[in-house]
């Protein structure tokens, strides 16, 4: 191992910087006590009170996690189903095309796909609100949980399957008692993926909400294309935290398991010698 | 008082547990198992043994039920189990990886196959001790399998197929993943189990050893085909093929054309200056015929002196000697450059023993020694 | 073909086809139909009849999209932005994905999570950070000026730098996480082998390191690249009227001039135009593929 030059801490530091910053001044700047952003005033959290004075705030945000709970658990099901078809399948009429239907939306442009949806709910008459929010959020989230779950079955032991089976499991059975306990950790990732894509997204939320249905990004974007608004600087920092509490929480949990998993194999070792 | 010989292959009205019949397996173009029929009897210990790629797994894998056959059928117990899916076999497998369970604890694990039949939870706890019994693993029946030993996982992926007591035991290179030391002492604990439940056994291996130690009968096979059917010594001692002969332990093939000389005997022509070597064999062959002779090294002697009275005496430079402890190999060059194989057991200390490199020696065998193979 | 494995495959597959693949032939069909001003706002429908709806099917929205050079100058400005900023991403990326997998073997897990912490933040509140940063009061401007490098506020905020900045800042993790992979794959000894038979420090990088995550490089590339092409959240927040990208344009077109076709048929070349990266993208994986297996 080398060790670290000069030049590879100075462009991680950069790097790091240019990635943080301007979260970390957003944080900073949603406890400033003026109304003009840039201008620091003094350490206030009125914004966060007014923040959650402000029913229109909170009623999309409780719009936004009841489309995202929805969409990402139905994304999760319809993911893993499709993964498992991806993976396990075999051959089947039309598999080309369902596998290009998986990856598609990946790279599909948010507004092309919004447009579509928009135009298919206005083409067969459904009325745009929670619902068609929930479906285009469905659709596209569950190739995302799709391609993490097979990418967890493409190295899962086949064998493990075939044993459930030799040892008198229906195919069902196999899959509910073998399979799926033990990809479980892929299957969570996705759910949480797809969680976060929904309550990200803006652009396909636009094209098929309905206006009784608003999301909060929808409500931030309104807010903040009139420029900097203190009170979004506040629910930033919010949700900043929500999601670096989860991520280290996550991280902290795994590697304890890690740890705990390297010492029952000592252990293991010992009983052995 | 001498037991009765096991050998239900060699007994017409015995009928075979399983039974190949022209099977055929093809994944595409390639042809996996071809035309092959074969008989397999109850509480045999039964080793398909090949190289990679021979068709052995498959017709495992066949036998499990996870592959049909493309031609032909499979016989168990008389009935042909072509179609019927694996789950509703009464054979059971183990894997190659073991395919232990990660999130079930070895008590799980074994119990995993009693719990999809009717069995009451009295009656899954009863059989999974008397499992975890026979295989030593009552103290680890807590344990996941990544908290026990490459050697218990081993043994648990045993316990789990025998759970269920099926009427035939797949066993895919069942020590493949074991060391060397572990694997011999699991080969006889295989043995002792195999025998104390009566199960029929069939092993896949690639580990020849391994097939000898542990099996009743041995099938060799090649490219999708069976080459020879054979108890283990009728294999090593009468090998069918130069293939088996040579897959099977060390061995000098000795070409040439053969000469009738005598009741079953036979002469062969090797090289032009040599005399020609002495071979008994029960095959016939015609005046001429093309011929190899197979002859194990630890068949052959090796002397300073001209031996007399053995029928077959070359003479030759010793190129090379492998000293393996309780054995040595003399690679010794003949006249005509074919290079022979002698072993003999070092049963003197070594500073005693006089042949050495470069020096001119005679290597005799007789006229049994060796077998006589037409391809 | 028994019943569970039919409803396993047909359930995913339903839906797809009908919330997928069918809103695209309706994208697709729009686009060859003329705005109207009924509801919905285009002609024909299918209420006129099949082979009439058919008929009256023509180019005319991609004529006007080729005569009018604003869509023209759209595409080419999304692709010279959505290239540029790919180009810029690598050159901040790389070094930073060098540095971590040079990085002590106990600082990785952590140095990846940083990578990967933004991805999970809303991609909207990041490119919102920025409009606090760059527009002319804002806290760079106030730095700079601070430190007295200018005298007057630089005009960021609203131009093409901003969305090179917003891009190459929301997309970096993608170009980060392939190009880490790719070297941290990469065996130390290959480099002391090049080292050993006299290639500089320099060279060795140049001759060993870089071919050998070129894949990574690739890959990254594209990820970035594709979505920055239809980008529509960072042109509209950070570059202001006078940045032109089609995301922006289809989005403008379909929501303020609610003309259906004319936004269908820039859809329809948005996502021509995007088929060439992606089938490249999709080459170049499964290449790595092969040659991993």
């Amino acid at each position: 191992m080398r060790r670290a030059s000069w030049f590879n801490i100075t462009s991680l530091t950069l790097g790091f910087a240019f990635l943080y910053l301007p979260m970390v001044l957003l944080v900073i700047y949603s406890f400033n006590s003026s109304k003009l952003v840039t201008v620091w005033a003094g350490f206030s959290t009125k914004w966060y009170g007014e923040l959650l004075q402000n029913d229109a705030f909170l009623n999309a945000a409780l719009v936004t996690l009841k489309v995202a709970v929805v969409s990402s658990t139905l994304a999760t099901v319809l993911g893993t189903m499709a993964a498992y078809i991806l993976v396990r399948g075999g051959r089947f009429a039309g598999r080309t095309l369902f596998s290009g239907m998986i990856y598609a939306p990946l790279v599909m442009p948010e507004v092309i796909t919004g447009l579509s949806l928009l135009l298919l709910f206005i083409g067969i008459g459904l009325d745009r609100g929670t619902l068609t929010i929930v479906l285009a959020h469905t659709t596209f989230s569950m190739c995302y949980v799709s391609v993490v779950v097979s990418s967890r079955l493409v190295t899962f032991d086949r064998s493990l399957e075939e044993a459930a089976l030799d040892l008198g499991c229906s195919p069902f059975d196999a899959f509910r008692l073998v399979t799926l306990p033990i990809i479980a950790p892929a299957v969570i990732s996705g759910w949480l993926l797809a969680f976060t894509l929904s309550l990200d997204d803006l652009v396909i939320a636009s094209f098929t909400t309905g206006p009784s249905s608003t999301t909060l990004p929808i409500k931030i974007w309104s807010a903040v294309r009139l420029g900097v608004s203190p009170e979004i600087n506040a629910l930033s920092t919010i949700m900043i935290g929500i999601v670096t509490f989860g991520v280290i929480a996550a991280s902290l949990i795994s590697k304890r398991k890690a740890v705990k998993a390297q010492r029952d194999v000592r252990a293991a070792e010992r009983a052995v010698t | 008082m001498s037991q009765p010989v096991f050998a239900p292959w060699d007994d017409p009205n015995e009928k075979p547990l399983i039974r190949f019949d022209d099977v055929t397996k093809r994944f595409g173009d390639f042809v996996a198992i071809d035309n092959l029929s074969l008989s397999i009897y109850e509480s045999e210990f039964f080793a398909l043994l090949g190289p990679s790629g021979c068709g052995k797994t498959t017709m495992m894998r066949m036998l499990a039920g996870f592959e049909n056959p493309s031609a032909g059928k499979i016989e168990l117990a008389g009935k042909n189990i072509a179609g019927v899916p694996p789950n509703k076999r009464a054979v059971n497998m183990m894997f190659q990886s073991y395919a232990l369970f990660p999130h079930l604890s070895i008590w799980e694990n074994i119990a995993f196959g009693l719990k999809r039949g009717d069995m009451t939870k009295a009656d899954i706890a009863v059989r999974v001790e008397e499992m975890l019994k026979l295989t030593r693993l009552t103290k680890f029946a807590k344990r996941k399998p990544h908290q026990i030993s490459g050697g218990q996982r081993q043994r648990v992926a045993l316990a789990r197929a025998l759970a269920k007591a099926p009427k035939l035991l797949l066993l895919d290179e069942p020590l493949g993943a074991l060391d060397k030391k572990l694997r011999q002492d699991t080969q006889f604990e295989l043995m002792d189990i195999q025998e104390s439940t009566g199960t029929t056994f069939v092993i896949v291996t690639h580990d020849q050893e391994e097939a000898m130690t542990v099996a009743s009968r041995v099938a060799v096979m090649d490219e999708g085909q069976i080459i020879q059917v054979a108890t283990p010594d009728r294999i090593y001692e009468a090998p069918n093929s130069v293939y088996v002969a040579d897959f099977i332990g060390d061995v000098n093939i000795i070409s040439g054309t053969v000469k009738a000389a005598g009741d079953e005997m036979y002469h062969l022509d090797w090289v032009a200056n040599e005399a020609p070597l002495l071979a008994a064999s029960d095959r016939t062959f015609s005046e001429s015929q093309p011929a190899h002779l197979a002859i194990r090294p630890e068949k052959i002697a090796i002397s300073v002196d001209k031996p007399t009275e053995m029928k077959n005496a070359v003479q030759g430079t010793v190129l090379d000697i492998a000293y393996l402890g309780n054995l040595s190999t003399y690679h010794v060059q003949l006249g005509g450059g074919q290079v022979i194989k002698a072993q003999t057991a070092n049963t003197r200390r070594l500073s005693r023993r006089t042949i050495t490199w470069e020096d001119s020696v005679w290597i005799s065998w007789s006229a049994t020694a060796g077998v006589l193979l037409e391809r | 073909m028994n019943i569970r494995r039919f409803i396993l495959i047909a359930v995913p597959y339903a839906w797809l086809l009908a919330l997928f693949l069918i809103p695209f032939i309706i994208v697709f069909k729009i686009s060859l139909s003329d705005l109207a001003l009924s509801i919905p706002p285009y002609s024909p429908t299918a209420k006129d009849g099949i082979s009439a709806m058919f008929k009256a099917f023509d180019l005319e929205n991609f004529i006007f999209l080729a005569s009018d050079d604003l869509y023209w100058r759209a595409y080419l400005s999304s692709l010279k932005i959505a290239l540029i900023s790919t180009i810029l991403a690598v050159l901040v990326g790389y070094p930073m994905a060098y540095g971590m997998a040079r990085a002590p073997e106990e600082w990785r897990p952590t140095l990846m999570m940083l990578v990967i912490l933004p991805f999970w933040t809303s991609f909207l509140i990041r490119v919102y950070a920025w409009v606090g940063i760059l527009s002319n009061e804002g806290l760079l401007n106030q730095f700079l000026l601070w430190l007295g490098i200018i005298d007057a506020p630089l005009t960021i905020m609203n131009t093409t730098t901003a969305v090179y900045i917003g891009i190459v800042y929301t997309y970096l993790p993608f170009m980060i996480l392939p190009i880490y992979a790719a070297l941290d794959r990469l065996d130390e000894s290959l480099i002391e082998a090049a080292e050993d038979l006299g290639c500089s420090r320099l060279k060795a990088f140049w001759l060993v390191t870089i071919p050998l995550s070129r894949n990574g490089i690739i890959a990254g590339c594209f990820l970035v690249f594709i979505p920055a092409l239809g980008e529509f959240v960072i042109p509209s927040l950070l570059g202001g009227s006078g940045t032109l990208m089609i995301g922006k344009v289809l989005f403008e077109e379909f929501f303020n001039n609610r003309d259906w076709p004319v936004a269908s048929a820039v859809a329809v070349i948005l996502l021509l135009i995007l088929i060439v990266p992606i089938v490249l993208f999709q080459r170049n994986q499964q290449r790595q593929a092969e040659v991993e297996s």
